[in-house]
């Protein structure tokens, strides 16, 4: 036990500096596949038919090809086609486009769950596309989108550590590096996999909040 | 000022509406009365886009109405809308749904829109309701702040859609009342409608259909008191004495 805790008082500064990265990353593909999710979802609800066939062939597109591909060929082709990313840039965005897919089926799943008479309502009113999307089905649909939304937060932060294939050197890594250099793979990686937990729970919470309170408010 | 001729519609290959030809004057008091599945609800729904049609025309003030069209939008800022089911946006409290149109569509200022809707929610009597929300309000309360909410558009015309058929019976009279002064207002009405004694009170038309044909068109008396057609009273009769 003494010899656990002091592995943990040499190993946890170089492990916090991996942690951090992990963050990064996580926030930075957060933000990226939610904006595109979003361009995504209202491609696939709009009017214009062919934007509709291209939102579902980008989504099946991406959800078709495991993240560690798309990461592979971020990080390693495009610098071919002349586009070269540090890895941390090309984790971003390699995660960022893989989990805009399943934004973009959540956000989707919101949206069409707006009664249809809300739709009506507002083009009754003289809305156009746009406004209605702004005024009357995001405000809605954000109560359902948000549950889903906070798993996918827990999902993105775990599948962070497959940036560690491609260099990244976050939480994963890191510890992998420590363990296979000291040998000390028991105490290494249980460290690693209960920051990874510390960092889940409250996530977790959460969206254990969120479903009560979304719940209660559609009631 | 809403002409409709030769109107035709169908949903996959069944022809509810077969050649509808009407009008609505200015001011006037229509109600389109008959039995369920007859399309009156689709005729409301086409003249203000929520529905295309297949053929004819429908024009409101000679504007054609396309729900393909641009031109739409400024069409259905003319001719309002009142639903079944309410349509609240239930996000938004009372006030908030009355001012929306009028601040988003229309870009009427706030401090402008605020005291009118103020204004029609007390015209509807829910002056004291303006910071309720939908789901803190009973029907007949819901389909009243809908009508404020019709009304801050400021309309020409105002098409009903059985605003009425889902209220608990005890609160139908409360919302009728509103379009009863609506209606000695001089406001141009479309309404659908199973409440007979109200179109013989406020119609100056009744319009009768049955299987997307007009059975029957008149004073609201004549319709309504001594019908021609063989239809139209076997329908009153089903409606004046259900048992």
């Amino acid at each position: 036990m003494t010899k656990f805790l002091a592995d943990i008082s040499e190993f946890l500064p170089i492990l916090l500096q991996g942690l951090w990265l992990t963050i990064v990353v996580t926030v930075g593909s957060l933000l990226l596949s939610t904006a595109l999710g979003m361009v995504w979802a209202l491609m696939r609800v709009c009017r214009v038919r062919w934007l509709q066939r291209l939102s579902a062939l980008i989504v099946n597109g991406i959800r078709g090809i495991p993240i560690i591909v798309q990461l592979f060929y971020i990080y390693f082709v495009m610098p071919e086609l002349g586009v070269t990313l540090t890895a941390l840039q090309a984790a971003i965005i390699g995660l960022g486009i893989a989990y805009s897919a399943y934004q973009a089926e959540n956000f989707r799943a919101g949206i069409e769950a707006i009664d249809r008479g809300q739709i009506e309502a507002s083009e009754s009113l003289g809305m156009g596309w746009a406004l209605m999307i702004r005024r009357v089905v995001l405000p809605q649909a954000i109560k359902i989108i948000l549950p889903p939304y906070g798993n996918i937060m827990i999902m993105m932060l775990k599948d962070s550590s497959q940036a560690s294939t491609i260099t990244v050197a976050e939480l994963t890594l890191k510890g992998q590096l420590i363990a296979s250099s000291t040998f000390k793979y028991t105490s290494v990686l249980s460290m690693v996999a209960v920051l990874y937990l510390v960092m889940s729970v409250p996530l977790i919470l959460f969206v254990r909040w969120l479903e009560r309170r979304m719940g209660e408010a559609r009631r | 000022m809403i002409e409709l001729s030769d109107v035709h519609k169908s949903f996959s290959g069944v022809e509810v509406l077969k050649g509808i030809t009407a009008s609505v004057g200015r001011g006037e008091v229509v109600c389109i009365i008959g039995p369920s599945g007859s399309g009156k609800s689709t005729i409301l729904r086409c003249i203000n886009g929520l529905e295309s049609y297949d053929s004819g025309a429908i024009t409101v003030d000679g504007a054609r109405v396309d729900r393909a069209s641009p031109g739409i939008i400024s069409i259905r800022t003319q001719i309002a809308m009142v639903f079944q089911r309410f349509n609240l946006f239930p996000h938004r409290t009372a006030l908030e749904n009355v001012i929306e149109g009028p601040i988003y569509v229309k870009g009427v200022k706030r401090a402008e829109a605020v005291p009118r809707a103020q204004e029609l929610l007390a015209r509807v009597g829910l002056k004291d309701k303006a910071n309720a929300y939908p789901a803190e309000l009973s029907g007949g309360q819901m389909q009243r702040v809908a009508i404020a909410r019709a009304l801050a558009m400021q309309p020409k015309a105002i098409l009903f859609d059985e605003p009425t058929s889902s209220l608990d019976p005890e609160l139908v009279g409360e919302v009728l009342a509103v379009m009863r002064r609506l209606a000695e207002d001089g406001m141009t009405m479309v309404v659908v409608t199973h409440e007979i004694r109200f179109a013989q009170e406020v119609a100056d038309r009744v319009l009768c259909l049955d299987h997307g044909t007009i059975l029957e068109e008149g004073p609201a008396k004549q319709v309504l008191t001594t019908p021609q057609h063989a239809r139209t009273q076997e329908f009153l009769r089903r409606v004046l004495q259900p048992i």
